[in-house]
């Protein structure tokens, strides 16, 4: 009995590991093409489905490029009309790759920029909010208050993504848009959006974690006269700091991955953001808008994104978690 | 002999209970000597000592009456902390009567910020100052030759019993006149109960300490003054000599010689 318990339990902790591989080798074969043909210079590439004449001398930028930005999606069509390349890349969709003279090139390096910037965005305006919340919820609000207030926030953090995505759309955007400037889709209505969207989870564990703190700890600072703030910032916080930290992680893990709330508010245009209220695109985006038509390279470019992805996530989630939590005792 | 406190007919009520758990206490705490505060179970010892820095003040809706007077240092006058309304009065009390749990309680940081805590809450940021106090409250808790070599080292690392005497020695580095002590040595092991008995005795000179005990032993070892408490009240209070000995009351002789509790 004992034996089989340990193997069933050893099983399925390899599965996991299995299966985490096995993400990463089926992405690597498909993107292979891709990796083989743009290499490293993918990451550094601002162009996506551009064509270039295959001319020797006309090697990078070069004026004769015809812009076919792919960003036309059926999501948001209506903001982006700003940008006329959308008018070419409906005419020039079907002939992308037949013209002998001309090749495609696409490169990561505006989606890999967006989505890490409209998650490092939604991180610097939901970590201050959810700890203020939790704060509340575990310190400072009675149990009448907090009862309620604590259920309406794990209720927030269960709706579905798309909804806060929609939310953004039609009412956070322009109004984003009427306080900031700029187009009602945005590299910062994305931000705010996403950061919206994770404060509800992030404050509900990062309360769990604080109302870990044993009672008779709490006491015992109140006893050597400390404040209400200070037992808070010196004793529960410390305390609680693994669990506080883990709540981050997996609300950053969230934030870089999430596609629908995104695709809603960030434009989709293949722009470099020159300033925070531009529009622009994020991998998920990218991968969710452009699947259902690409064949060959462009299918194989969109799986080098997922994979630049997989080792986004993984790396950040990695680091913060040597990092933060290495002295662990 | 001088009072440091004196609890006069004071009850105590917690929110929403029906009747006071504590009712008519009457009792002095005398200056540089040990109070033990005996009972059975759910007698009321940890609320009464609760009520002595008003930790009981955490939790709303908590009642007391009657008078806790504590003896104010400069003008030797009897001050009712019980008046106290301010936080910074809370803050001042609590400096002044400080606390011992049973279970030791470690904060999650350092040995050194464990002990200067209090100093740093109470203002003081002088460096040296700071070395010099953390080391001498270390050395009155008997830990110092144990744990100089890692000071900087998380205080939850240490065993129970050093734990315990850490939480001692943060308490006493910014010198309160009282110290609280419920049950300090129930989750310890023979050995460590004894280290902390004998830092009782020896820290008397400079603290008035009452702690609550369930081990009769410890009691009759430690205090000067024995409590007898029952059902919220009183029973009988005496010199430890006089309680163990020749208890007035037959509840008092009948629970020390273990027949109920
Ligand atoms: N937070 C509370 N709310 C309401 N009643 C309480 C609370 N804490 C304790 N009591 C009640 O007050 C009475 C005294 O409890 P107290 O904890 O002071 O007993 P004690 O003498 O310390 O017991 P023990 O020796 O088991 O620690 C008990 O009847 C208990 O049920
Ligand atoms: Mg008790």
């Amino acid at each position: 009995m004992e034996a089989i318990f340990k193997k069933l339990s050893a099983l399925s902790a390899t599965t996991i590991l299995l299966i985490l591989s096995a993400i990463f080798v089926v992405l690597f074969i498909y993107a292979k093409p891709a990796v083989q043909k743009y290499g490293i210079h993918f990451l550094v590439d601002p162009r996506w489905d551009v064509s270039v004449s295959l001319n020797k001398n006309s090697a990078n930028n070069t004026p004769n490029t015809v812009n076919k930005n792919m960003s036309d999606n059926n999501l948001n069509s209506a903001p982006i009309g700003e940008n006329d390349a959308d008018v070419l890349a409906a005419l020039g969709e079907t002939n992308t790759q037949s013209s002998n003279n001309t090749e495609t090139i696409y490169g990561g390096l505006v989606p890999i920029v967006g989505t890490i910037l409209s998650t490092i965005l939604a991180m610097f305006f939901a970590v201050p909010i959810a700890m203020g919340i939790s704060i509340f919820l575990a310190e400072i609000a009675g149990p009448k208050l907090s009862k309620p207030v604590g259920i309406a926030i794990e209720l927030l953090a269960a709706i579905p993504s798309i909804i806060y995505g929609m939310w953004g759309l039609f009412y956070f955007g322009p109004f984003v848009s009427h306080l900031f400037g700029g187009s009602s889709v945005s590299l910062l209505v994305a931000g705010l959006v996403l950061g919206i969207m994770i404060i509800p989870f992030m404050s509900s564990l990062t309360r769990d974690s604080m109302n870990t703190t044993p009672e008779v700890l709490k006491e015992s600072a109140y006893a050597m006269g400390a404040t209400k703030f200070e037992v808070i910032k010196d004793v529960i916080f410390p305390y609680a700091k693994q669990g506080i930290i883990g709540s981050m992680i997996l609300a950053l893990g969230r934030a870089l991955g999430e596609t629908m709330a995104v695709a809603f508010v960030i434009g989709g245009v293949f722009t470099f953001p020159k300033k925070i209220i531009d529009p622009t695109v994020s991998i998920p985006v990218v991968l969710a808008n452009n699947f259902a038509e690409s064949s060959g390279i462009s299918l194989s470019a969109l799986f080098y994104l997922a994979l630049i992805l997989f080792v986004l996530s993984f790396i950040v989630i990695s680091f913060a978690k040597f990092y933060f939590l290495r002295n662990k005792k | 002999m001088n009072k440091v406190m004196d609890i006069k007919n004071f009850y105590f009520t917690y929110a929403k209970a029906p009747k006071p758990s504590l009712k008519n206490i009457n009792l002095p705490i005398y200056e540089n000597k040990v109070t033990a505060l005996i009972g059975p179970s759910g007698c009321g010892k940890s609320t009464l000592l609760r009520s002595l820095n008003r930790i009981h003040d955490l939790y709303p809706g908590n009642k007391y009456e009657g008078e806790v007077l504590l003896k104010d240092l400069k003008t030797e006058e009897m001050e009712n902390i019980l008046e106290y309304k301010k936080e910074n009065e809370l803050i001042n009390l609590r400096q002044r009567v400080g606390m011992i749990f049973q279970k030791p309680t470690p904060f999650p940081m350092s040995i050194y910020d464990n002990i200067s805590y209090g100093l740093k809450l109470m203002g003081k940021k002088n460096k040296s100052e700071l070395e010099d106090k953390v080391e001498e409250a270390l050395k009155d808790a008997a830990l110092w030759e144990e744990v100089k070599d890692r000071l900087k080292d998380d205080a939850r690392g240490l065993s129970g019993g050093q734990q315990q005497r850490l939480c001692i020695a943060r308490a006493i580095a910014v010198e309160p006149e009282v110290l609280l002590m419920d049950e300090p040595t129930s989750a310890l092991d023979p050995i460590s109960t004894i280290a902390i008995e004998e830092l009782v005795a020896k820290l008397k000179d400079r603290v008035t300490i009452a702690i609550v005990t369930h081990n009769m032993q410890q009691a009759s070892r430690i205090s000067d003054y024995t409590a007898f408490m029952y059902l919220g009240e009183l029973i009988e209070y005496g010199s430890t000599e006089q309680i163990f000995l020749n208890p007035k009351e037959k509840r008092t002789a009948d629970y020390i010689a273990g027949k109920f509790g």
